[in-house]
């Protein structure tokens, strides 16, 4: 039986490579993947929990989570490629309009 | 050594590793492929977990539908290799990288310390009660979270005529 820290230190790990992947790419398109790692890292810890508790309610907050991503992805891939046909690049570095 | 301890090792260690890809592939294309694997690894360790509606649901909307929806748009951009991942050291990365190192060492420290608990919930009595099957999730998200689940159907519809107000050029 695996001890349910295995999964949370795994969880964690995954959190931290999907955050350092945010903070150093430059194209819009990997950051993107990276904040789905960083979603399934917090499922990872839901289902952990569930089975720890012996409750349902991890596998139900997982199922909205992935809902939420799909919404996510499909308005997220919108703005790029809008970004995209009025800039011609989805390099974050010069997508500087809101910046002050 | 059991079974489930070497199956979780290895789901953990190729889940880590093709994440690890997604980062620091090329392209964006070999991004999305290596989060592909990423996405079937980490559904063999939700099956660990006896939460296999979650996995399979994972299976097909996240490496099957979000994914094809990440591809398209890549190939539609037509992105070709990106510059700008050459391995030097600028000074973002450096802070990004302390930053994921200081996050994980600030988590495992709070998970070691962690309340140990005597685990009960054991195999045979999953399978008793129907842990994580459709039914018994279907159940509880029709009785006790009808409002939530009503409230993401209309979320999708939103995301759905947004994506094609906001890609649409001229309406």
């Amino acid at each position: 039986m695996v001890p349910i820290s295995y999964y949370l230190i795994l969880a964690a790990a995954l959190f931290c490579l999907g955050m350092f992947g945010v903070l150093i790419r430059r194209n819009a398109l990997v950051v993107f993947m990276c904040v789905e790692l960083m979603l399934n890292a917090a499922n990872l810890t839901f289902l952990a929990f569930a089975k720890q508790n012996g409750d349902l309610t991890g596998h139900v907050s997982a199922f909205f989570v992935i809902a939420v991503a799909a919404a996510e992805a499909s308005i997220g891939l919108a703005i790029v490629i809008a970004v995209f046909r009025s800039r011609g690049t989805v390099n974050i570095d010069e997508i500087r309009t809101m910046k002050h | 050594m059991n079974i489930e301890l070497i199956l979780f090792g290895a789901f953990a260690l190729l889940t880590l590793l093709s994440a690890g890809l997604v980062i620091f592939a090329k392209s964006p294309i070999s991004s999305a492929m290596s989060l592909v694997a990423t996405f079937f690894f980490l559904a063999g360790i939700y099956v660990l977990l006896w939460a296999h509606t979650v996995a399979v649901l994972q299976v097909l909307v996240y490496a099957g539908a979000i994914m094809v929806l990440f591809l398209f748009v890549i190939m539609l951009l037509n992105l070709g290799e990106s510059t700008s991942t050459g391995p030097r050291l600028t000074l973002s990365r450096i802070a990004g990288g302390a930053a994921a190192a200081g996050l994980l060492a600030v988590l495992v420290v709070a998970i070691w310390r962690m309340p140990e608990r005597v685990e009960t919930f054991t195999g045979a009595q999953a399978v008793a009660n129907g842990f994580g099957t459709l039914a018994v999730i279907g159940q509880t998200i029709y009785t006790k979270w009808l409002l939530p689940f009503e409230a993401v159907s209309l979320l999708l519809l939103v995301g759905m005529v947004g994506a094609v107000v906001v890609a649409k050029s001229r309406i």
